[in-house]
Order: C-alpha cells, then structure tokens, then sequence
C-alpha cells in the first residue's frame, strides 16, 4: 500500500501524511465494525474510571462499615443509597471497590503484555534472523511452553515465586510469550526474503538496525491482534489466579480476589458475586470485541471481502 | 501416512525432555531448601538432611540427577505425595478417570453445538441467527467461567434446587470402580436412580468446562466454512446440480472440518486450564483439583510430577488429535 | 427461436466501496450444436455473465436482464429444485482452474460418481461403469486406477478432463467452458481444445467456449461475441469477424495475434489504441 501512496504524482508525500492516510484508512475499516467501536467506548470508559478512581469512587474500598454488614443493593429491601451496590461481608462499599478493581485489571493487562509483547518480539527477531540451530532450540523452548496448560504453568510458576500480583503477572507473562515469539519470527522469515530487506542489507545495515526499524514495523499488524487477545486474556487469568488464591491478595480490591471472598456467600448475597463476574466479563467483552475490529481493519486478506 | 505419523512421534521427543526438563528444574527453582520441601520436613539435623538428602538423589552432580531422575520416571517412580504418602502415579490415575469424563463430555458439548451452530450461521452470514450466535459466541470466549459456575449453582442448584452443588455422585449410592467413569460405571451397577444422580452431577460442570471451547469452535466453524463456500470446488458442486444440503455438508463441510479439527484439538489444553477452575468450584474430585490443592499444601512432589503428567497427558491428546487430522486430510493421508 | 436466449443481462456487485457493475446489458443467444466464442481481455465480465446463467453469482451480485431464458424456460425466477434440473443435467460448465475446481477431499472417482447416482439416479456399480467408460472417453490414462486418484495425485490436464467427463456425465446440451485451458501447459492446450470439439460433434451439444485467444476462435467457433468492460462490442459468425472486424476493440485483439505481429515484438491491445487514438 505504501508503494501506491509513494507513485501519486504529486511527488513525494512527507512521513506524516501517510501516517495520517493509512489511519484514516485503518478507521474506516475498524468503524465498520459496530461491535469493535462499542468495544472501544467502553474500554476507554474503564481506563477514564480507572484513572479517576480516587475522584469518583463514593466511599475509601478497604473502609469496613461495621453497621453495613451484606447490604444489598439500593433498589432491594434493605438497600441504602450511600451504598449504591450494597456492601460485602465486612461491610465495605461494593461500587467503590468495583471501581478500584478496573485500576488493577488495566495494570495486569499492560504489564503482562508489556513484558509478553518485548520478551517475545525479542526472541522471535533473534530465532528467525539467525536461524538455524539458535533458531531451533528457541523454537523448542516456545513449544515446550505451549504444551503445558496456561493456568497450570502460572499457577507452578506461581508457587515457585510465591503466591502475589507481582508474581502472578510475571507467571502470566512468561506464558503468553512464546505466542509473540513465533509471531514475529514467522514475520521475520517472511519479510527477510523480500526486495527491501536485501536492499537495506546491501546498502550496509548491521544486524541489529535491519531487525528494529526494517523488519518490525512491517510485522506489526499480527503482534497488535495478538496483543489485545493477550490483554484480555491476561485479565481474565489474573482474576482466576485471584480466585484460587494465587493472585492479588487481600484486601485488595481486584475482581478475582473479591469473588474469592464472596464465594460462601452465594446462596445468601448474590450481589457480592454477580458485580464482580460481571465487571471482569464486560471488561474482557469490551477488549476482545476491540480486538476482532482491530483484526478485520489490519487483516489485508479479509479487507478485499 | 506412516512418515507423518513417525514424524509427529519424533518431534514428541524433545518436547517431552524439555517438559521432563522443567519438571526436573521445579523443586530447585522453589525458594527454600528443596531437599527439605520435597520431603516435606522442617528443622533437622545435618545428619538427617545428609540422610535425605541421599535418598531423595540430591547429593550428586546435577547431570547425574537429572539422569536418575529420567531413570525413575521410566520405571514408573513418580515420587510420594506427602500428605497421603501414596505414590503420585497411583493418585494420579485414580483421579484422572473424573477429569477425563468431565473434559470428554465438555468438549463433546463443545463439538456438538459449536459445529452446528458455526455452519449454520456461515450459511445464514449476516441474519439475525447470525449475529446473535456470533455476539453470544463472544460472551462466551470472553466468561470467567469460576463466575459463570458460580452464578450457575446460584440458579440451578439454589434458586431451583435441580442440581447438586459438588462431587460426582449422591453417598446414597455404592458400586464397584469398572471404567472410572461415573456415567458408565453407574449404568453398570444397575442400581435405581444412580445414572440419573451421576448425570445430574455432570451436567453443570461440564457446561461451565465447555463454556470457553464452544465458542472458539463456533467461530472457528463459522469463519472456516465462509473461506470454503467461496472456493471453486464448492462451485463446482453447484455446478453439477447437487442439492443445497449436499453442497454444505459434503462438499463444503468436509473440508472446513480440517481447521476445525484442530482448533477442537487446540482446546484440550484450554480444557485442562478450565478443569482447575472447575473442579475446584464444583468440587469435582480430578486432576485439576489435586493441583491446586497440592500447590496450597505445599505437596511438591505432587506439584512435580503432576506438572509433568499433565503435560504429558496434554501431548498425547495433541498427537491423537494431529494424527485424526491426517487421516481426513488426503493430502497428508496419501504421503 | 435460439435455445439460450439473453437479453440486456446487467450483473452488480455489491462491495465495501458501493456498486460494480461487471455486466452491462449484454445480449447473447445461442442456438443448438452451435459454438460460441466469447472473448475479451480480462475482467471483462465473460465469466460472471455465464455464472449468471448458470446461477452460480454470490449473494452479493445483483442480476437484472430483459430476458434470460432457456429453451423458452424463464432462467431469472427458477426455485431451487427447478434450477437443478437444468444446471448440471442440461446446462453444464467447466472452469478456468481445473485443479481448484475439484474437492481436494474426495476422489475423482466419488466426484464423477455423485453425479451419474444423484442426478441420473443410477446405482453404485452402474455410476462405476459408466464413470470408467467416461474417463476413456475424456482420454484418461489408467483410468481404472484414476477413479481412486485425489486431485493432488493428477496433473492440471488430466483435472481439466475428469471436468470435462463430469460436465458430458448427463449428456447436456449446452456446455459451457470458461477458458479451460489458460491455466495449462501450451501442449496440454491443444489436446483439451481437440477433445471439446470432438465431444462437441459426437454428443450434439452447443458449446460456449470463453477465451483470450483469437487463434482458439478461428479454430473452433461458429460465431464471435466480443466483450470489452463489460458490454458486448461485436458480434459476427467468425469469417466475417476475421475478415471485415467493425469495431475497433475487435480490430485491436486480431493485430494482437502473433501472425499479424510487425517488428520486433507483440503489439498489444494498448498499442492498438494508441494508434487508433492518433488517427
Ligand atoms: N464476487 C465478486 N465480487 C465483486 N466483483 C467481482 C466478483 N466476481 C467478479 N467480479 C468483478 O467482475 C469483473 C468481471 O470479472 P470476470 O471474472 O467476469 O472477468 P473475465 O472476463 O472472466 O476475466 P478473466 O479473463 O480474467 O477470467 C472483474 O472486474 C471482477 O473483479
Ligand atoms: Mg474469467
């Protein structure tokens, strides 16, 4: 596509205008989508809540109210309206800690793709450049990874490390890389055969420039969908690690933990289960709908239909 | 066919050192002494832990270990559990039978929905059948699904009190141990009512289980059957004057169900990770529950070798699965 | 009265950018034992306006024509099981990929047999015989072990025959080929070209043969439609065609043929316009 934007006849166009260009290109076929951009409104509706967590959060998430013990919500018998979703079983503010709980979902979810998206690229760039047996071995490694259930590795890593959120984001982490591992270096292996790598190499380029600023910006596309698969598969991960105990621990206000703690309470109090679920499960929603847009504007063979 | 199966089997190999590997590595990684963590003993002697550390093989150089370590595998040796002090192997096999009903039944579910469903809405691209199968289809990759279990046992056991909340089957019934599966052992035994109660068991944790894999095959399904049905061979079905069925479920089916196969394949791992979650909701006496307890135990010879049976067990369903893929594929089948 | 008959047939497609329209009012006819040639330069729109016939377009394609009618039967508002009596018993077609055209994942064998039990209602062993009798008849080596064959196993020419044998398995009587043998070696060509009109004569059928080549055309056609863009330029029985072209579209395709070459290379279509253009 470049190449087209680069034969218009009114000569050169700056490094700014084809950015510009292939945006508006990239928005036209990611609007498309309805369920993408009401996938977008209600994540960047999570990250404003989660930044303005202190400002708008009614009551402090660890305050225990003692005389508000299991206070429904406020449209139910017995709710009250400073307690707008109820309380918990110690008596703190069911909305607020909701609403502190999206600060750490948005955490798990860039850190854990953060270290999974550098780790793997790195790995990948080195397996498919060089090649051969550092490629092999590499690749090895990545399927050795991949043949143990996710979960059950995170939770032995977790063990290992000791149970905490820190730990449990690293744990995650180390799993989902080798899914951007190969990705990049089928990417790579892909590219290197093409006119512009083998030019920039003849022109003298070392090594390392022709990985980061040749070859990467051209395999971008993959990794960006495989990065938001991971971030709402991270966050659906770290709230089941919290679950079973191995995550955040508490008191903190993270998803997963609270519906740990709220579990004996099912049959008495469905609001201290329903919230929660529902918070990790419109966030995950919201993510992997953004994802599936992203995949049909940056998918060059499912554009022509 | 025979190259592609001893191809599949060689590539096995290095994996599972590799898995032997990191099973080996796990005790030494454990922050603390291993040789005291893995025999499951605090504040001794040095003469003990000398003792200890002999019998438990760490008192040689790590190449020698590790080989020793392979060596005991290979005669079955899996290490003891410390709580129960039985072997590993024999609580793993005793348990394996529950998780392997509750996942075989789950991606049963998984398959027999999420096929239909998948074809259908390829077919009807674009209808309301369409969208809302999509849409929930989304939901469902997108459950927590120790949530969904939960809200699950809130409805169905709770509120309408139509299912049990945990384990296999009612104390009511007794009968000896056959297959290990519940459905069938229970069928065996002839007793009244103990089908119905190991059924009614199954039905809710096997639903949360297929939850995630169901709506990765429908997807799959749907988007694997829209690239066939616009290949040339399908219209050359049409061509010929064959029926609209026989168009989709011959020709066009046929070869979507390649993809497909795999992905179903690929859900065994996403099975196991699901059966943790599950079993520990429903308290389903498997594998996915012996893990987590054992991992907050502090049982790690349990947590080792668990580790690596699990893993292997994984492999071996994945060899199975990518050899059905060449027995439908004539283009691998023919080699 | 013509046993194809088509009128002002105009194919759209509907696509993310708005409407294409592939055919614009075309008329075509064809009468029985007949062959028709339809050319023009790719993307013209020969194969979506025989796909319209046959009723083969995606959902995405919008047909709308005068008449478009089959031995006076009404092509455009068929039902489905109306339409399969015609299209694959009557009405057949081959394709311009042979190997694609086939299911990788049956045999050939099953392939050709599916049609002699479902549409000629024969039984298994009957559709076997029947089907090795075809197979000779198309000139397929070994043909008894062929039937066992998957499309992989065979050769782009021998795919292109097992096609050919499907689409004569009814004994239609119009035949529609879109240009069979682009996709084939240039030796392979001729074999195919051969065999079509052989089976031509023999089975008393009509033939559209869609192509690039005018060579192919003077070889084999009765009468020429030439198509350009999507709208038909000229239509001629074929030594009128060669010896007095009217349009100069048709005129720019015969000085594209090699025997009409000056100097030292191929002139092209483009070529022809240009000079056309200074005039
Ligand atoms: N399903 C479709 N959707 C959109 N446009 C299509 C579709 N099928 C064909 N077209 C367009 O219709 C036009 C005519 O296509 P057609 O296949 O009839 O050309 P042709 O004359 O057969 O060319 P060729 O000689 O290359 O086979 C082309 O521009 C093509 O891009
Ligand atoms: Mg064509």
């Amino acid at each position: 596509m470049s190449d087209a934007i680069a034969k218009t006849p009114e000569g050169k166009l700056s490094d700014a205008a084809i950015r510009r260009r292939m945006l508006t290109e990239f928005w036209f076929y990611f609007s498309q989508n309805k369920g993408a951009v009401v996938g977008l409104v209600v994540f960047i509706l999570m990250v404003i809540i989660a930044l303005t967590a202190t400002l708008i959060a009614p009551h402090d998430p660890t305050m225990q109210y003692r005389d508000a013990l299991l206070l429904p919500p406020v449209w139910q018998e017995g709710g009250r309206a400073e307690f707008l979703l109820g309380t918990d079983p110690v008596g703190r503010d069911m909305l607020s800690r909701l609403i502190y709980g999206s600060q750490y979902s948005l955490f798990i979810g860039i850190v854990v793709v953060s270290i999974a998206l550098v780790g793997g690229i790195v790995i990948g760039l080195i397996a498919g450049f060089f090649g051969g047996w550092i490629d092999m071995v590499i690749m090895r490694v990545m399927d050795i990874i991949l043949a143990f259930p996710s979960l059950l590795l995170a939770l032995v890593l977790v063990a290992i490390l000791g149970p905490g959120l820190t730990n449990a984001m690293i744990a995650i982490a180390i799993v989902y890389q080798p899914h951007f591992a190969r990705l990049t270096r089928a990417a790579v292996m892909g590219e290197q055969k093409r006119d512009y790598v083998s030019a920039a190499r003849v022109a003298g380029a070392g090594n390392l420039r022709l990985m980061f600023r040749t070859i990467l910006p051209n395999c971008l596309a993959p990794l960006i969908v495989q990065a938001t698969l991971s971030f709402s598969s991270a966050v659906l991960d770290a709230a089941a690690l919290g679950f079973l105990g191995m995550g955040a621990q508490p008191p903190a206000a993270e998803w997963g933990t609270m519906l740990a703690e709220a579990r004996e309470f099912i049959q008495r109090a469905w609001w201290v289960v329903t919230f929660p679920g529902l918070a990790i499960l419109i966030s995950v929603l919201a993510i992997n709908l953004m994802g599936d847009g992203l995949r049909d504007a940056l998918d060059p063979k499912l554009k022509r239909s | 066919m025979f190259r592609f199966i001893l191809s599949k089997l060689l590539y096995l190999i290095p994996t599972f050192l590799g898995i032997t590997i990191i099973a080996f590595s796990f005790p030494r990684l454990l922050a603390g002494d291993p040789v005291l963590l893995m025999a499951g003993e605090r504040g001794v002697t040095p003469e003990r832990h000398a003792e200890l550390s002999a019998q438990l093989g760490f008192d040689r150089s790590l190449p020698v270990q590790y080989l020793e370590f392979l060596g005991r595998l290979l005669h079955g040796d899996f290490g003891n559990s410390l709580v129960t002090k039985k072997p590993v192997l024999t609580e793993f096999l005793a348990l394996f039978p529950a998780t392997l009903e509750l996942g075989f039944v789950a991606i049963v579910i998984a398959t027999l929905i999420g096929v239909p469903v998948g074809v259908l809405a390829a077919i009807k691209r674009g209808s309301w059948f369409d969208q809302i199968s999509m849409t929930s289809a989304l939901v469902g990759f997108s459950m927590p699904i120790f949530w969904w279990g939960l809200l699950l046992i809130i409805f169905f056991s709770g509120f309408l009190g139509w299912t049990p909340v945990s384990g296999r089957i009612s104390l009511m019934y007794y009968f000896p141990n056959v297959t290990g599966f519940m459905l069938i052992d229970s069928l065996l035994s002839g007793q009244k009512g103990a089908f119905a109660s190991a059924l009614s068991h199954l039905i809710l944790p096997s639903v949360v289980l297929a939850t995630i894999p169901l709506a990765v095959i429908a997807r799959q399904t749907r988007s694997a059957m829209l690239e066939v049905m616009g290949e040339d061979y399908v219209r050359t079905a049409r061509a010929k004057g064959m029926p609209q069925r026989r168009v989709i479920g011959v020709h066009a089916l046929r070869n979507a169900m390649i993809p497909v196969i795999t992905t179903i394949g690929l859900q065994i791992g996403v099975l196991m990770a699901g059966a943790i979650l599950t079993e520990t909701i429903f308290s389903w006496p498997g594998i996915g529950k012996w893990m987590i307890d054992s991992i907050s135990r502090r049982d790690y010879p349990v947590v080792q070798s668990g580790l690596l049976l699990t893993a292997a067990m994984v492999m071996i369903v994945n060899l199975l699965v990518d050899l059905t893929y060449g027995l439908i594929n004539p283009r691998i089948r023919n080699k | 009265m013509a046993m194809l008959n088509i009128r002002n047939l105009t194919v759209r497609f509907a696509t993310a950018t708005g409407s294409f329209t592939a055919v614009d009012g075309i008329d075509v006819h064809v009468d029985s034992r007949e062959v028709l040639a339809i050319v023009g330069e790719s993307g013209s729109g020969k194969s979506v306006s025989m796909l319209a016939v046959m009723g083969l377009l995606p959902d995405t394609a919008t047909i709308t024509a005068d008449e478009m009618t089959y031995d006076g039967r009404d092509l455009l508002h068929l039902s489905g099981p109306e339409r399969r009596k015609l299209i694959g018993r009557e009405i057949t077609m081959i394709f311009q990929e042979p190997i694609a055209s086939l299911n990788p994942s049956f045999t050939v064998g099953f392939q050709i047999e599916e049609v002699l039990r479902i549409n000629l209602g024969m039984t298994k062993a009957q559709a076997r015989a029947r089907a090795l009798e075809l197979f000779k008849a198309v000139g397929i080596p070994a043909p008894e072990e062929k039937l066992n064959a998957y499309p992989h196993q065979m050769s782009g020419g021998q795919c292109q025959r097992v096609m050919i044998a499907m689409a004569i398995a009814s004994k239609p009587r119009l035949l529609i080929a879109d240009e069979p043998t682009t996709a084939l070696d240039v030796t392979i060509q001729k074999q195919i070209l051969d065999l079509l009109m052989d089976l031509q004569e023999e089975y008393g059928m009509a033939l559209i043969l869609i192509t690039h080549d005018m060579g192919v055309v003077a070889e084999t056609a009765d009468r020429v439609v030439v198509q350009y863009k999507g709208k038909k330029m000229e239509e001629a029985d074929v030594l009128s065609l060669f010896e007095a072209p009217q349009h100069p579209y048709t005129r720019a395709l015969l000085s594209a043929l090699p025997e009409n070459a000056t100097g030292d290379r191929l002139p092209t279509v483009s070529d022809f316009f240009q000079s056309e253009a200074a005039r």
